[in-house]
């Protein structure tokens, strides 16, 4: 049993867990994630390692509520605790290590970003990040990231930062700065719309796919996505692919197999249990 | 109780059978099967159909998950029993992988001794009430048993010793509390990776020799294959529970959630554990590698079982979510297959459909696992081969072309080779598509570990005692010999338990802690 050690509401729909994990916390590396299995019968889900405290033996994970499992997990209070995490999956992210990175995150995707972004200050890359939300209340870790460089934070609707969205940020930075990688997280859109930012000017950019999966160990091949027409494992061969490659249209599609499925439960949870 | 003239329900005896002469029992047995004076004479027991397995009813059972063969009851099993042979030079034992002493516990069935007859066989199989189900007994012990070649009596049917290793494993579950004596700690540390077959029998021999023996899992529930692959139907995952804790029971450490690869490595562990097991499989997926393969509906065998059985989506209150396809169609000959199949038509699929490319003759899967699937309603598309899945604009599968295939000339595996009929493609309308033409290796543990010698398809080179280029490391099931059987898996977990444990002896201990 995993105790739950510290929670944080981050956004109206994200929230931050503090999960003892101690070797996971030990050996994990940026880029990296784990499947959590909240309790006997429930989902396994993959989340981003967004942080780790290796002395606490602690990793952390910030969870969007979208469906009947995320919704579950965040309703779990400090002192409860999540029966499964396995763990860390997926290869560790290929860190630029010298140069100008910029650290373009969308809602959730942020939390993705930060482990990045820490990594390649860490190893003396200079960081610029661009991160997006909806309105204000729903751009996350904005201090945490400008612990490691500059911060561009953009809303949909202009009630904080610029308004627009991140690829437009992001076309700015790359028009007056010299730029040696993206790494790009966020909703499969905006993901693809920084890859057709950066394909004419031929920056290199990494995205990391959040696709479907069970085992997180290449054994269900769910996670499968079309790499320059090849199949690749999400969970294996990634999670972080060149955005270049990626086919995003297959990989928005088969994010949508179990939605009819996804909307019923969570319809019988809210109706349920209404929190 | 013994079984006399008088108490055997079984049908009388055919002409056929009296005109076929039987040759004379012979004179002498082995010394520890029990003489009973009232035993029944070979002549008397040649007469003696095959007793058939109770089953639930076929349209019935399409639709639910529980389990198909009911199991024998204690007359029948009896009387089964009775039907052996007690040959003096029994052939049976040899064709079983893990060496059960089958004419010792089938002849405590016989005298209806259960409790021996249940120590014996737990004694040569740490996992009979999975073997009992899952095992090809008919190419293995049954295969073996003369009444099927030399001794044929009434029906030239072997003795049902798969049948009667399930009898006899249930009832032990159900009647004794069968573990064996505590060895003396030995002092020494061995880790398994991977709790499947080959792991879970190679655990329980080994703590038997009084080792501290820890089983890393990746997945959050031990037994492999037998919990994610195997379905309900088949093998009822309490039977795996119930195994796993008898395991547990006796000192077996298990930790899940622990990839090895990933959490730990294997050279890591090496430093660790004395000696060390590798049995994870050959768990990746196989694809078709044609195009429409990442549609909607498209799955792997290993995923679409994953989700049924392990995640338990065909239960009412499964969280994890699987696709209830009305036309499902399965590319693929094997048990796996006709496991896929049979379970899409209990999810509801109106038509459920095996799409092979060779002839009947040729399907892979057990005649067992081919006669259910057709009892349920299961059609089979013979000599036909998938070469393209067809999708709508919202990326959902709607069918899968195929074309007609005719039988040539031997291949290199001496089966017929399956060649195209020219002109004969043709649409399959479905809105499942199951792939289950095999599995291979998994790098993830080798990739982390350079020392580790493998073959060009990324198994595990090992020497005849199962060990590894690393010294120490020692290897079995799937992941050294590739796709194969659950029986088999767990022959070479009890006999490389044995090299482990030689190893034990002749090196010094080398772990801490």
């Amino acid at each position: 049993m995993n105790v739950i050690r510290d929670k944080t509401k981050l956004s109206p729909n994200v929230t931050r867990l503090v999960v003892d994990a101690p070797r996971i916390a030990q050996v994990r590396r940026p880029g990296q994630f784990v499947i959590v299995r909240r309790a006997d019968g429930a989902e396994r889900i993959p989340l981003t390692i967004t942080d780790v405290d290796g002395e606490a033996g602690t990793i952390t994970l910030v969870i969007q509520s979208v469906g009947k499992s995320t919704y579950d997990l965040v309703e779990l209070e400090v002192g409860e605790g999540i029966q499964d995490i396995a763990g860390p999956l997926g290869k560790p992210t290929d860190l630029l290590e010298a140069g100008h990175a910029v650290c373009v995150g969308g809602g959730v995707g942020t939390a993705v970003i930060w482990p990045i972004a820490q990594a390649l200050a860490k190893a003396g890359v200079r960081v610029t990040s661009v991160i997006g939300g909806r309105s204000r209340e729903w751009v996350i870790l904005e201090n945490e990231l400008q612990t490691t460089g500059n911060v561009v934070v953009c809303t949909d609707d202009g009630s904080y930062g610029r308004k627009g969205f991140v690829t437009q940020a992001l076309a700015d930075v790359l028009g007056n700065e010299q730029v040696d990688e993206v790494y790009a997280v966020g909703p499969v859109p905006m993901m693809r719309a920084c890859a057709e930012v950066t394909r004419p000017l031929g920056v290199k950019t990494t995205v990391s796919l959040n696709s479907i999966m069970l085992d997180g160990t290449g054994m269900c091949g769910g996670c499968r996505v079309s790499i320059d027409g090849a199949s690749q494992y999400a969970c294996v061969d990634g999670p972080e692919f060149d955005g270049h490659a990626v086919d995003f249209a297959s990989l928005s599609d088969r994010l949508t197999t179990y939605r009819e499925f996804e909307q019923e439960a969570l319809a019988r949870r809210l109706a349920c249990a209404p929190s | 109780m013994t079984i006399d003239d008088t108490q055997r329900t079984a049908p009388p005896a055919t002409p056929a059978a009296t005109e076929r002469p039987s040759r004379p029992s012979r004179p002498a047995r082995p010394a520890r099967r029990e003489r009973d004076p009232n035993r029944v004479s070979n002549k008397v027991r040649l007469t003696i159909a095959r007793q058939v397995m109770p089953e639930r009813d076929a349209d019935d059972r399409s639709h639910t998950f529980e389990e198909v063969n009911l199991g024998l009851t204690s007359d029948i099993a009896q009387v089964e029993a009775s039907r052996c042979l007690e040959c003096a030079k029994p052939h049976c034992s040899k064709g079983c992988p893990v060496g059960v002493d089958i004419p010792a516990f089938v002849n405590k069935v016989t005298l209806g001794d259960l409790e021996g007859a249940a120590r014996i066989l737990f004694d040569g199989n740490a996992l009979p009430g999975v073997t009992g189900r899952v095992c090809p007994q008919e190419t293995q012990c049954e295969g073996e048993c003369p009444r099927g070649t030399t001794m044929k009596g009434v029906d030239g049917k072997p003795v049902g010793i798969g049948y009667l290793e399930r009898y006899v494993a249930d009832w032990a579950s159900e009647h004794l509390d069968l573990l064996p004596q505590p060895a003396p700690a030995s002092g020494r540390k061995v880790a398994i990776i991977g709790s499947g077959p080959a792991g879970l029998t190679a655990a329980g021999e080994l703590v038997k020799y009084g080792h501290d023996v820890t089983v890393y899992e990746a997945f959050h529930e031990p037994g492999g294959v037998l919990l994610y692959g195997i379905p309900e139907f088949r093998l009822p995952k309490e039977i795996v529970r119930k195994e796993v804790d008898r395991l547990v029971r006796q000192g077996v450490k298990i930790e899940n959630n622990a990839i090895i690869g990933r959490t730990y490595t294997l050279p890591e562990l090496r430093e660790q554990y004395d000696a060390v097991f590798v049995a994870v499989g050959a768990g990746l997926p196989v694809f078709m590698d044609v195009p429409g393969e990442n549609l909607k509906g498209v799955y792997s065998a290993n995923e679409y079982l994953t989700r049924v059985n392990l995640m338990g989506a065909w239960r009412e209150d499964g969280e994890t979510p699987v696709l209830h396809g009305h036309r499902v169609a399965v590319v693929g000959g094997g048990n796996v297959a006709m496991d896929s199949v049979r379970t899409a038509r209990r999810l509801g699929a109106e038509e459920a459909v095996i799409v092979y490319r060779r002839s009947k003759l040729e399907l892979p899967a057990r005649a067992e696992e081919v006669h259910h699937a057709e009892q349920e309603g299961v059609r089979f598309e013979l000599l036909t081969a998938p070469l393209e899945v067809i999708g709508n604009e919202q990326g959902w599968v709607t069918g899968l072309e195929c074309r007609r295939m005719e039988l040539g000339e031997p291949d290199a595996s001496g089966r017929r080779r399956p060649v195209p009929v020219p002109g004969s493609e043709f649409v399959f309308e479905c809105d499942t598509v199951i792939v289950a033409i095999g599995t291979k290796a998994n790098p993830l543990l080798t990739s982390t570990a350079p020392d580790l010698d493998l073959n060009k398809w990324g198994y595990i080179i090992t020497d005849e005692n199962g060990e590894s280029s690393m010294p120490g490391v020692f290897a079995g099931g799937d992941i050294v010999r590739g796709a194969a059987t659950v029986i088999l898996a767990m022959g070479d977990g009890k006999r490389i338990s044995q090299s482990i444990n030689a190893y034990l002896e002749r090196t010094p201990a080398v772990a801490v802690g």
